[in-house]
């Protein structure tokens, strides 16, 4: 449910910048979003379709790169992605690992014109 | 035309809660952001925590519900200055409605101010508020397995008070097993074991708050 408010946020950012670049109209906008924020591109897409109506924004083609969870051992060294039930290490077993990707939640570029 | 933005897309939130940072530490107030599910015993680890410190510290709190005020009449009850912020629908609390909220709280009189999340494991961990302190509480019948299954809250969180460990007995709960795993993946943060009915807990954790607090006020 959190889609709405990072939506209008994401909107606001976009609107800014594009002001910033002197355009009239977005054209895309190329967001990265990590597994761990639990904000759901498609939930976003339609927020957007909605809040930007009116907006230079109107009509913007939303690029979603996801990201997802990546754990780094901290025994072994070994960078994997993380079970959905056990997280321990699939090398070593340890359970003592580092959260190194997942957390991405941002605007990477705004395509204008 | 392609323009990079590589910016937050909370960073409009970001900067409010910097402001409120800014003013909380102007006010030597430590703030802390507690986090949990609806029903894990937020707001009576909030009574037992200012029953245990009431020699030491004045407390305030924040209380975030998507509506009534039952939680602030609580505390206010008990004594407690508190204020109810209603999302209406929202399902965590942003840093814009905890400024407004400051704005009507007696700062010059609260030491720690405990702000009270809407129940949710998801979205308040997306939200910056100006805190100084993310506290999650995971209660015994919820399960072990929460870390897994939400973590950004467990992997942010500066500590971690399992609470209800009075019906461990009765419930699906693996406390050393969980002890390893929230260790592995949050070295950082502290973890109690705490019941809010029995009070078994509480004494250890109040004593992290009040060191917590020395270190913010220290550091200023």
């Amino acid at each position: 449910m959190h889609e709405m408010a990072v939506t209008m946020s994401m909107l606001d950012l976009v609107l800014k910048e594009a002001a910033k670049a002197g355009a009239r109209r977005v054209v895309a906008v190329n967001v990265v979003l990590g597994e761990m924020t639990g904000v759901v591109d498609r939930c976003v897409q339609t927020n957007f379709e909605l809040m930007s109506r009116d907006t230079p924004a109107e009509g913007a083609v939303l690029s979603f790169r996801n990201v997802p969870k990546q754990a780094r051992c901290r025994k072994c060294e070994h960078v994997f992605q993380p079970a959905d039930i056990c997280w321990a290490c699939p090398k070593c077993q340890s359970v003592e690992l580092e959260i190194i990707a997942g957390n991405e939640l941002y605007v990477e570029s705004i395509e204008v014109e | 035309m392609e323009v990079k933005v590589l910016k937050d897309i909370l960073s409009a939130n970001n900067q409010i809660a910097e402001q409120n940072r800014r003013l909380l530490a102007s006010k030597k107030i430590m703030a802390v952001n507690l986090m949990s599910s609806p029903g894990a015993g937020k707001t009576t680890l909030i009574l037992r925590t200012v029953e245990a410190l009431k020699e030491k510290a004045r407390i305030g709190v924040i209380e975030g519900d998507v509506s009534s005020s039952i939680d602030a009449g609580k505390l206010s009850q008990a004594g407690i200055t508190a204020i109810q912020i209603n999302t209406g629908g929202g399902c965590h609390l942003d840093a814009s409605m905890v400024n407004s909220a400051l704005a009507n709280l007696p700062l010059d009189e609260i030491d720690i101010l405990f702000i009270e999340n809407v129940g949710n494991l998801i979205c308040p961990g997306g939200f910056d508020l100006g805190e100084h302190l993310k506290v999650v509480i995971l209660s015994t019948p919820e399960g072990d397995d929460k870390p897994h299954k939400y973590p950004l809250l467990f992997t942010t969180a500066d500590a971690l008070v399992v609470n209800k460990t009075d019906l461990l007995a009765h419930v699906n709960f693996d406390l050393d097993g969980f002890r390893r795993t929230f260790k592995g993946i949050n070295q950082k943060a502290a973890l109690f074991t705490v019941s809010g009915v029995t009070g078994e807990g509480i004494r250890e954790w109040g004593a992290w708050v009040m060191e917590k607090l020395g270190e913010v006020r220290s550091a200023k």
